[in-house]
């Protein structure tokens, strides 16, 4: 096994810690972001990691935890979307734009000013790519109570929740307060967002929310069947991307380990296409209709 | 602000400002936030690229980001057009971080490119710059009415035989482009910012299209000309002034447009 685990790479803290918290969020990430998918609110999703980027650099410019301001970031975010968006597609594309924009803008003011204020150096790099093997062991008991929080809420939402993202006009028949069962929702992706802001940085933590659902949903039809399999791709590739990482410090004659992001996102790529040629069969109509 | 070192600033904003403004216009009506989003950051990787192998840097941003427009029109067509645009959209990021990373110029670098650098450009960069901003626009004048069509009128514009996979794919190059050249100037995430608000508070104060496009193009150069003014003076990263305003201009597009349909209730879509 010595060619695949690099020496140290089971007795080092720095990689306890990677691994239970590049687990845990990936796991929540991928739980929430099957929804999301199936909702079709890639874009959403993704601007509310930025909306996080804002909230993390603002977080440190206060001297708090990174975690608090990714959390509460992405909580005003979705709420903003929320109010802005209008019911109509397009109208929900720009408004969304229009947070994100908004959001990144502010970001680059907090990272500027976290880095002329002098506290933190490589401030922009930490926040938006994450910095996986230099999190605190002193951060996991807040890390897993967050994930707990998340999937609970998801779970108690399930049922409602499923059905208003597979058929709206039915939920809304059946009683279901759709708008509420939104928000809620937006709430919970919030929160896992801010999860995964701290594996692989807020910009790429989108590829834990999109690729292992988007890759699982290809795979099976079953929304049970499909978080199952989001779930275990979503660890399978940040375990893998850690690992990978830890060892690229040893290749090659420069010494210096390559990012675990790009790793994490390399693997999340290549499971989503290899998900898509293992399914091959069905000649989609979608596809005939556009050419 | 208006001195010598500034003046290659103010020449490149404005191509920049009127080029966001007829291409986001068009953004904005087919609802291709997502996707313009997606492609500058594709312009990130190939700076990182062209960082890293010691190119021009418009080369590395024109192949990368027209490369990324290529992939998502050729991989959307399969699958589901926001899963792929996200998809491709982190893997430019991994790789213009991964690229960054093998060089030494990681820390400023990442947010220069990210965030704009104002003094970034060179008066070497002005010409291709301003060359490919003609091309740009004169490329969106040819596809002008196939274009509005496919927007507008979907069903019609499929009825009459226009081949709408390939325009859009046409359309996302031209976005690539476009995005190339101006993200040294305000950064890959902020070049967004300028394509989506001043044209979504244009389109919501009027609905006809060139008016429209005008209006556009007018209210991205008050954005830039601006963000720059208020960068020089607060010494504040242009990018946030940029988003920051964008956003300002949509409310208050947005406004506008509610108070005036109080009088007549009519539908703002074109």
């Amino acid at each position: 096994m010595h060619w695949l685990f690099e020496p140290g790479f089971f007795s080092s803290g720095p990689v306890h810690v990677a691994l239970v918290i590049g687990g845990v969020s990936g796991v929540v990430s991928a739980l929430v972001g099957v929804f999301t998918v199936v909702r079709g609110q890639a874009f959403g999703g993704h601007a509310l990691t930025d909306v996080s980027t804002a909230g993390g650099s603002g977080a440190l410019l206060l001297g708090l935890t990174p975690l608090t301001g990714f959390v509460a970031g992405g909580l005003l975010g979705g709420a903003a979307m929320e109010a802005l968006g209008t019911e109509h597609e397009r109208g929900r594309d720009v408004a969304t734009g229009i947070v994100l924009g908004a959001a990144t803008g502010l970001a680059a003011l907090f990272l500027y000013l976290d880095a002329t204020s002098g506290a933190t150096s490589g401030t922009a790099q930490q926040v938006l790519f994450g910095s996986i093997f230099v999190v605190q062991s002193s951060i996991l008991p807040a890390v897993v109570v967050l994930a707990a929080l998340t999937v609970a809420l998801v779970a108690a939402l399930y049922r409602p929740l499923v059905l208003s993202t597979v058929s709206p006009e039915i939920a809304a028949a059946r009683g279901v307060r759709v708008r509420l069962i939104g928000v809620l929702y937006m709430a919970a992706l919030a929160m896992s967002v801010g999860l995964s802001s701290l594996t692989i940085g807020t910009v790429l933590s989108t590829a834990l929310l999109i690729g292992p659902p988007a890759a699982a949903l290809q795979i099976t039809r079953s929304m049970g069947r499909a978080l199952l399999a989001a779930a275990l791709i979503g660890v399978a590739t940040t375990w893998l991307g850690v690992l990978l990482s830890y060892d690229s410090f040893d290749w090659g004659s420069s010494h210096e380990a390559m990012p675990v992001s790009f790793f994490v996102v390399a693997l999340v790529f290549a499971a989503y296409l290899a998900a898509g040629v293992s399914r091959r069969r069905p000649a989609r109509l979608r596809d005939a209709e556009v050419r | 602000m208006f001195s010598s070192f500034m003046v290659n600033a103010w020449a490149s904003g404005s191509i920049v400002a009127v080029l966001a403004g007829v291409v986001g216009f068009f953004v904005v009506l087919r609802g291709a936030a997502f996707q313009a989003h997606a492609i500058p950051n594709g312009a990130f990787a190939g700076a990182a690229f062209a960082n890293l192998v010691g190119i021009d840097p418009l080369i590395g941003l024109a192949i990368f980001s027209v490369g990324a427009a290529l992939g998502i029109g050729v991989l959307g067509r399969r699958g589901r057009g926001d899963v792929v645009t996200a998809l491709a959209l982190v893997l430019l990021l991994a790789l213009g971080a991964l690229f960054l990373s093998r060089t030494s110029a990681y820390g400023p670098e990442v947010f220069s490119l990210l965030f704009g650098e104002l003094l970034g450009v060179g008066t070497s960069q002005l010409l291709p710059v301003g060359l490919l901003a003609v091309a740009c626009v004169a490329t969106i004048g040819l596809l002008f009415r196939p274009l509005m069509l496919t927007s507008v009128l979907g069903e019609v514009a499929e009825a009459k035989g226009i081949p709408i996979a390939r325009l859009q794919g046409a359309f996302l190059v031209v976005v690539a482009l476009a995005t190339a050249m101006t993200v040294p100037v305000v950064g890959a995430l902020l070049i967004f910012a300028l394509m989506i608000g001043p044209p979504a508070a244009a389109r919501s104060l009027s609905a006809r299209p060139m008016v429209g496009i005008a209006l556009s193009v007018l209210l991205a150069l008050v954005t830039i000309w601006s963000s720059i003014a208020s960068s020089y003076l607060t010494d504040w990263p242009v990018g946030f002034f940029v988003g920051v305003l964008g956003a300002a201009l949509y409310a208050i597009g947005r406004g506008t447009a509610m108070l005036a349909r109080g009088q007549s209730r009519r539908h703002d879509r074109v």
